[in-house]
């Protein structure tokens, strides 16, 4: 039950009009970059060779 | 008490035909099944179903919630002469609107239909490959998992909810429309750009979802333009004077498996306590058309939404109320209705994605689509010095949906699994066991040469001496294995089958 009030968030009653622009996400750590970095690799390798092309070509009707 | 909150997904999938000038998606969509269909036949694996073909007997796509539609409005058209196959699994296989579409089997919990979603690609990927068998060396069909081609051209991914018809109409509007805009946050597949009318790259390098691009209604009947938030099609295919299906609109499709389960868990949730009438608060939108691409567009997750009452709240701060009703809800009611222990962890999954997007959404790049996407968008970019309209963003964000293993950019990213690879093997060919998909599926496996047609209500058979029969199947809770195992069990012909439903003492 502690536990739960813990995380309990406050009734979302926000009056204020001013927030502050934060778009930047943050960084990730050292090991998070090795890793991402040899996914980026394996990214590069399997990416269609002529992106442009590609994306260009991928035209669908409109559905639902 | 809530009725149950039986559920399924439909999904489009994007389709292209490579190494040939002149590609025509409905031939392609439809060489794409019909090869699936022949290789079942050929296996006798998930079939043999594949002769039974889709009734329209029932579809009334132009049925509107509100009574009548409004003028002017367009109804969906059905197209009768494509192929359109009702599987063993319980599902629908067929092309709709120059697509491949598939639609799950009735499932009672958020964690079948994750299995059956799952199971659905598996299907597809099977189509990819058998039809690879017959088309000339160098041409392919290659399927994508997404909803939109980044050009304003959008396919959808549905969901259906079995709701009580007594339930007052706009009650769910007001709830589900403040769920819906809000549980993008975790419900997104991410895009790279915007499609919407006089927005460019430049505006919006990134967005959670594929769909809020396309919303320009707030309740509506139309799927394919001026898409609305909150869909009124009228068509429970189930008893229409106890229930309605409220088919939702408004998702993105997911590669995500917890994405699913949380996608489809939250809003039966949602629904839920908006039939046992317990939620408190009612946040209205000041404009919910905007207020769905704003949450799209800020990835800081930090704008606050304008609510009709004067005051604001963001989409977090929705979602930790909505989840806050929901421990409560659990306590005072039970989560029966929405699959007993699976509800408990659709409740636990809710409160990690949601503390993990507030500490830091990049946290989330196992779990949610939209993250993990943007992680690779952004490595990309810095690696090598990419701006967001190469065409290199857009070729990555595209194959991030691509279903073909070697090519697929999801199953790289290491994506948490819920559903293990043979659960989701056997979800090919095997029914739930719990809601009438179960008499269906069994049906089928057993009898399909006698039967002629099958759709989500009803099953019709030809045993030969007598006229067509239709047997019914008009509530989605019952034909399950513990209702009708033992009588299937017991019958040795459809026409066995069929003199006990008809004969209620022999059963």
């Amino acid at each position: 039950m502690a536990e739960r009030e813990q995380i309990k968030k406050p009734a979302p009653q926000r009056e204020e009009s001013a927030y502050e622009e934060s778009p930047a996400i943050p960084g990730q750590g050292e090991e998070l970059k090795a890793e991402l970095d040899e996914l980026l690799d394996e990214i590069d390798e399997v990416l269609e060779s002529n992106a442009e092309d590609f994306v260009k070509s991928y035209i669908q009707k409109g559905g639902q | 008490m809530a009725v149950p909150k039986i559920c399924g997904i439909e999904t489009e999938f994007g389709i292209a035909h490579t190494g040939t000038e002149d590609a025509n998606p409905i031939a392609a969509s439809s060489l794409l099944i019909n090869s699936y269909l022949s290789e079942v036949e050929r296996t006798g694996e998930g079939g043999p179903a594949a002769g039974v073909s889709w009734d329209f007997e029932d579809e009334m796509p132009g049925n509107d919630i509100r009574g009548i539609a409004p003028l002017g409005s367009l109804a969906p058209e059905i197209d009768t002469h494509l192929v359109n196959a009702v599987l063993t699994n319980g599902a629908r296989y067929y092309v709709d609107h120059a697509h491949p579409e598939l639609s799950t089997p009735e499932c009672s919990n958020a964690l079948d239909i994750t299995r059956y979603d799952k199971a659905a690609e598996l299907i597809l990927l099977r189509s990819m490959e058998a039809a690879a068998q017959l088309l000339p060396r160098g041409q392919e069909l290659v399927v994508y998992k997404n909803n939109s081609d980044g050009k304003g051209n959008s396919y959808g991914c549905h969901e259906n909810y079995l709701m009580a018809r007594t339930t007052p109409f706009s009650l769910i509007v007001v709830h589900a429309t403040a769920h819906l805009v809000t549980r993008q946050i975790f419900t997104g597949s991410g895009k790279v750009g915007s499609e919407a009318p006089g927005l460019t790259t430049a505006e919006v390098p990134f967005q959670i979802t594929q769909r809020a691009d396309f919303f320009e209604e707030e309740v509506g009947l139309e799927t394919t333009l001026k898409r609305p938030i909150i869909n009124t099609r009228d068509e429970p295919h189930a008893d229409a004077r106890l229930y309605r299906r409220l088919h939702i609109i408004a998702g993105d499709a997911n590669m995500s498996e917890v994405a699913t389960f949380l996608k489809v868990g939250t809003t039966a949730i949602v629904l839920a306590m908006v039939e046992d009438n317990v939620l408190p608060r009612e946040f209205r939108f000041q404009t919910p058309v905007q207020a769905m691409r704003q949450v799209s567009y800020d990835l800081s997750l930090a704008k606050p939404l304008e609510l009709t009452d004067g005051t604001s709240a963001t989409a977090l701060e929705i979602q930790w109320d909505l989840l806050d009703q929901a421990r409560k809800y659990a306590d005072s009611h039970g989560l029966d209705a929405v699959g007993g222990p699976v509800g408990q962890m659709v409740i636990d999954r809710w409160e990690q994605v949601l503390a993990g997007l507030e500490a830091d959404p990049m946290g989330l790049a196992r779990q949610l689509d939209w993250v993990a996407k943007y992680r690779l968008i952004q490595g990309l970019a810095q690696r090598h010095g990419l701006r967001p309209d190469d065409a290199r963003m857009a070729a990555l964000d595209l194959q991030y949906h691509d279903l073909r293993p070697e090519r697929s950019v999801a199953a790289r990213v290491g994506l948490e699994t819920l559903v293990s690879p043979g659960e989701a093997r056997r979800a090919i060919s095997e029914p739930p066991a719990d809601t009438r998909a179960y008499f269906r599926g069994q049906c089928l496996k057993r009898w399909a040469s006698s039967i002629v047609a099958a759709n989500w209500d009803s099953i019709v058979f030809d045993v030969g001496d007598e006229p067509l029969r239709r047997v019914p199947m008009m509530e989605p809770a019952r034909g399950t294995l513990d209702h009708v195992g033992q009588l299937l069990a017991e019958c040795e012909s459809a026409a066995e089958l069929l003199n006990r439903l008809r004969d209620p003492s022999s059963r």
